[in-house]
């Protein structure tokens, strides 16, 4: 009991920490890695809460694809990041009250949270019906089946940004010397080649 | 508080939330870690679906988990294309400089 809570507020801690630094660090760059160390820590409390299939995809998608993306357009982007903050400071009493309100009233609906009496009866897919099975097993049983629908879409919505992505980040600049390989293959000995018929001691 | 409980989780998510929302004020002019601000609230949501589900003992939580990190990837996929696109145009990503459609 004592190791789980020591690892929860550990894990809690660096997480929140981590997730102060994002916002506060001067360097964009120094943001993305606190947000790694953020997301590295959620990984740890969502193994911790059982739920050892969403840690660890959390881990590949948001380190491996997300937070690398933000990492390669902070550094791709080359804008002084100094000019970005002068002025920022005026918005962060409004910012400050706004948070502590939120902040409060999360706290009051969520810090003495009951569950109704009968919400055993009223749950959708309960982990009951797959005793022994693991967590990405039951997951897929469920993902795969229940919820296929919704399951199709989230792939629909997956290629239809890298869609957008593409289509928004591509150009074709012009002057610029490509290889083309239709231009290659169409071409034949005759038109590029001459042969002329030099005779001995003209020297042309 | 040796007994980690729902409340903590909810109570940790409330908190991330809140960095995220504050974030946003902080870094009001820098579109890119506004964009990890909102990753930041969207991971706070995501705790709270998997301490529910882990809670309730309902798998539902988590599946819905899923989706949730479908809609982030995609979000950061076009957010961050847009910003590209934007700043090869205009050559700055400051947020005030991105009112060029407001007549």
């Amino acid at each position: 009991m004592i190791v789980q809570a020591l690892a929860f507020y550990l894990f809690a801690g660096i997480l929140t920490m981590s997730a102060l630094m994002v916002i506060t660090a001067r360097n964009p760059v120094h943001s993305v890695l606190f947000l790694i160390l953020a997301f590295f820590n959620s990984a740890g409390l969502f193994i911790m809460l059982g739920a050892e299939f969403v840690g660890m995809i959390m881990v590949i998608v948001y380190v491996g694809a997300v937070a690398v993306l933000f990492l390669f357009v902070v550094m791709m982007l080359d804008i002084s990041f100094a000019d970005l903050r002068k002025g920022a400071m005026q918005y962060v009493p409004v910012g400050l009250v706004i948070g502590a309100v939120l902040l409060a009233e999360l706290v009051l609906v969520y810090g003495a949270w009951v569950f109704a009496v009968d919400v055993a009866e009223n749950l959708a897919t309960p982990m009951m019906a797959f005793e022994g099975a693991t967590n990405a097993h039951s997951l897929g049983l469920v993902l795969y089946t229940d919820y296929v629908l919704a399951f199709q879409v989230a792939g629909l919505i997956l290629f239809v940004a890298m869609v957008g992505a593409i289509v928004l980040t591509l150009r074709s600049r012009p002057g610029v010397r490509k290889q083309s390989v239709a231009e290659q293959q169409r071409r034949k000995v005759e038109d590029v080649l001459e042969i002329h018929k030099v005779s001995p001691g003209t020297g042309g | 508080m040796l007994e980690i409980g729902l409340e903590h989780y909810l109570t940790l998510a409330a908190l991330l939330f809140t960095i995220g929302v504050f974030g946003m004020f902080l870094n009001r002019k820098n579109v890119i870690v506004i964009l990890m601000s909102v990753e930041l609230m969207l991971l706070a949501v995501n705790i709270n679906f998997v301490a529910f589900s882990a809670y309730l003992d309902d798998l539902t939580g988590q599946v819905f988990t899923m989706f949730i990190l479908t809609v982030a990837a995609a979000e950061a996929a076009i957010g961050l294309a847009i910003l590209v696109v934007f700043f090869r145009n205009k050559g700055s990503i400051a947020v005030e400089d991105i009112s060029s459609m407001k007549g």
